[in-house]
């Protein structure tokens, strides 16, 4: 890119008359640094390793890294088990985030309507599951479903829920465990920013409290229910502790379960350059599918 | 993001909260009884199902192992949680309060550096104008959109090439930097820092930087706590990291040493019982930092999704 001297006058100009730039270094250079360390750099570089491939001199030669291109991503795109693990957590996605923030919704709906007593009780009761992280969770749950160790061993040694049919949904229900009153929660937040004026003259309409939920409240916490929507796509998408936790309970869950596994098992082969591949891909697709859902979601809803 | 729906300044938002909402429901017609009592069914039936868990988490833990398996799972036999937490805390010489210790320092000092960080990079955002401003806020809002998760392994090559993993700083360095921060703090700053009290600041020779410190940092106060529970939660949560980086135990967060422990129970069945206790005691100090932050967490998570 050529610079004009046109260019550097006008920067000049405006490095000038920015006021208080020295403030602004001290609060901005911190973060910006740090951000580019470890997000930046660590992204580029990731890049750079994932087009890197190994050579050696016949079979017993020295191993070399040498400049591969984009063989690794025609790797990736021939990678069986990669796309299996892709289309599972985009199963679990779909069936998983609209049950979890349907409950969500609907518990922060009726959190905010007269017909429930003791909203503080079960606000602080459907939340304290977010306390458990997730690998906590997952040992937890683990145990819960196991045929020899739950408290609930008449029914789970009738249903497999550590089987490989149902595996994917056991999961499901821990992460949705985990997660549905800290989604309420923010959805409650929104409704209780909403002016009741707005919805009195419904009320003494007669409008029944689920007609005014529908008509009113709904449409106005949209921007919440988007929120943790986006959240919840990313989480799914970097789906790790669960699966990896539940393959000590179960041999249903392989090492190539979820995307982010399967970057694991990979880097431990290691394969560090394919792995670099896998994570780069995943990354992208992870920003793609957020940012789309972002845009499409905010052109419906604002219009 | 940012374009969602108008900004409503806090203050608008308070005088909803306070005086809007005493009255819900008070208004119009009354509920029927078939609607109540559905909608506190529905409550009643979930709550069992959130609570069941970590009630039977707490009733194992307070049983001997030969009680674990046989006497009832969801109540109480014999009582000795203080001989369990004491067997726990001493097995493998100690690595257990060890373990607990990092994760306080992994994910609270980490959450608190992040927040001032991301604070003060916020506040510049929202408050001063100067070339590249949007450029740094809209990197940083790409930022947000990329997980922790997919820089782990990223971030495991970086600190491989100066050779640097398995280290406390290759863990708690990644931690200390919250896009999403950065993105609240500016929401907040935007509203809440009024342009006037900063001009009154400089007319009284306050610097920029003290001005922050002393005064706009307690305005931005509520933004600032939920900017911490949420790194303190994503530092906590981040399993993948610890998990690539770290070899020598003594360094294990407690989900990742708990996670070991889980993959030894069936060569060492008394594990089964220190996970269980071991999850218990990692719970516990969580549960009640979260419900005495509930207020702030609140008013921040309205902050972040209405704006």
């Amino acid at each position: 890119m050529s610079t004009t001297v046109l260019d550097v006058q006008a920067r000049n100009r405006a490095r000038i008359k920015v006021p208080h730039k020295k403030a602004i270094a001290i609060f901005v250079a911190p973060f910006a640094t740090l951000f580019t360390l470890f997000y930046l750099i660590p992204i580029g570089y990731a890049v750079w390793q994932s087009m890197l491939v190994i050579e050696r001199e016949g079979t017993y030669g020295e191993p070399r890294e040498v400049f591969g291109g984009l063989s690794q991503y025609a790797q990736v795109m021939d990678s069986g088990p990669f796309w299996e693990s892709v289309g599972r957590v985009l199963l679990f996605g779909v069936v998983q985030v609209p049950v979890m923030l349907g409950l969500a919704l609907l518990f922060a709906l009726l959190l905010d309507s007269p017909l429930v007593k003791g909203r503080r009780f079960f606000r602080l009761a459907f939340f304290a599951p977010y306390a458990v992280p997730g690998v906590i969770a997952a040992i937890m749950w683990g145990f819960l479903y196991s045929p020899n160790l739950s408290p609930f061993k008449p029914l789970t040694q009738e249903v497999g829920f550590l089987s490989a049919d149902l595996v994917l949904w056991s999961m499901a229900n821990v992460v949705t465990w985990v997660y549905v009153g800290y989604n309420m929660l923010i959805i409650y937040s929104s409704l209780l920013a909403i002016p009741t004026e707005i919805y009195e003259a419904a009320r003494l309409d007669g409008a029944s409290q689920a007609r005014i939920a529908w008509a009113i409240k709904i449409p106005l916490v949209m921007p919440a229910i988007i929120l943790t929507a986006i959240f919840s796509i990313i989480g799914t998408l970097q789906l790790l502790a669960e699966p990896q936790v539940f393959r000590t309970f179960t041999s249903a869950v392989s090492s190539t379960f979820t995307p982010n596994l399967l970057v694991y098992t990979t880097s431990s082969v290691p394969n560090v350059s394919l792995a670099a591949a896998y994570s780069v891909v995943l990354a992208l697709a992870t920003f793609i599918l957020s940012f789309t859902f972002l845009k499409v979601t905010q052109r419906k809803a604002f219009q | 993001m940012s374009t969602t729906t108008a900004a409503v300044p806090p203050s608008a938002r308070a005088r909803a909260r306070t005086t809007g909402r005493k009255d819900n429901g008070r208004n119009g017609p009354r509920e029927g009884f078939l609607p109540r009592t559905a909608a506190m069914l529905v409550m009643a039936v979930f709550t069992v199902y959130f609570l069941t868990p970590i009630w039977w988490l707490l009733v194992a833990s307070t049983k001997s192992r030969g009680d674990l398996t046989t006497t009832n799972a969801l109540w109480f036999s014999d009582i000795q949680l203080g001989e369990n937490i004491a067997a726990v805390a001493s097995y493998g010489g100690g690595v257990l309060p060890r373990w607990l210790l990092n994760s306080v320092l992994y994910a609270g000092v980490g959450a608190l550096v992040a927040t001032v960080l991301a604070g003060m990079c916020g506040y510049a955002l929202a408050k001063y104008v100067f070339p590249g401003r949007e450029l740094v806020f809209n990197v940083v809002l790409g930022g947000v959109l990329v997980p922790a998760t997919a820089l782990a392994l990223p971030l495991f090559l970086l600190f491989s090439q100066v050779n640097a993993t398995n280290t406390f700083w290759s863990v708690f360095l990644p931690s200390i930097v919250s896009p999403f921060g950065v993105y609240l703090a500016r929401i907040f700053a935007a509203s809440a820092v009024p342009e006037e009290l900063l001009e009154a600041a400089r007319l009284d020779g306050s610097g920029e930087v003290r001005t922050f410190f002393t005064v706009s940092v307690r305005l931005m106060f509520p933004a600032l706590v939920t900017v911490f529970l949420f790194q303190f939660v994503a530092i906590w949560n981040n399993f993948f990291l610890p998990l690539i980086m770290l070899r020598d135990e003594s360094l294990f967060p407690v989900t990742l040493g708990l996670y070991t422990w889980n993959t030894q129970v069936n060569q060492v069945p008394e594990l089964r019982l220190y996970v269980l206790t071991g999850a218990l005691l990692s719970i516990v100090p969580l549960i009640i930092v979260f419900l005495l932050l509930q207020r702030f967490w609140r008013t921040g998570l309205g902050t972040g999704a209405l704006k």
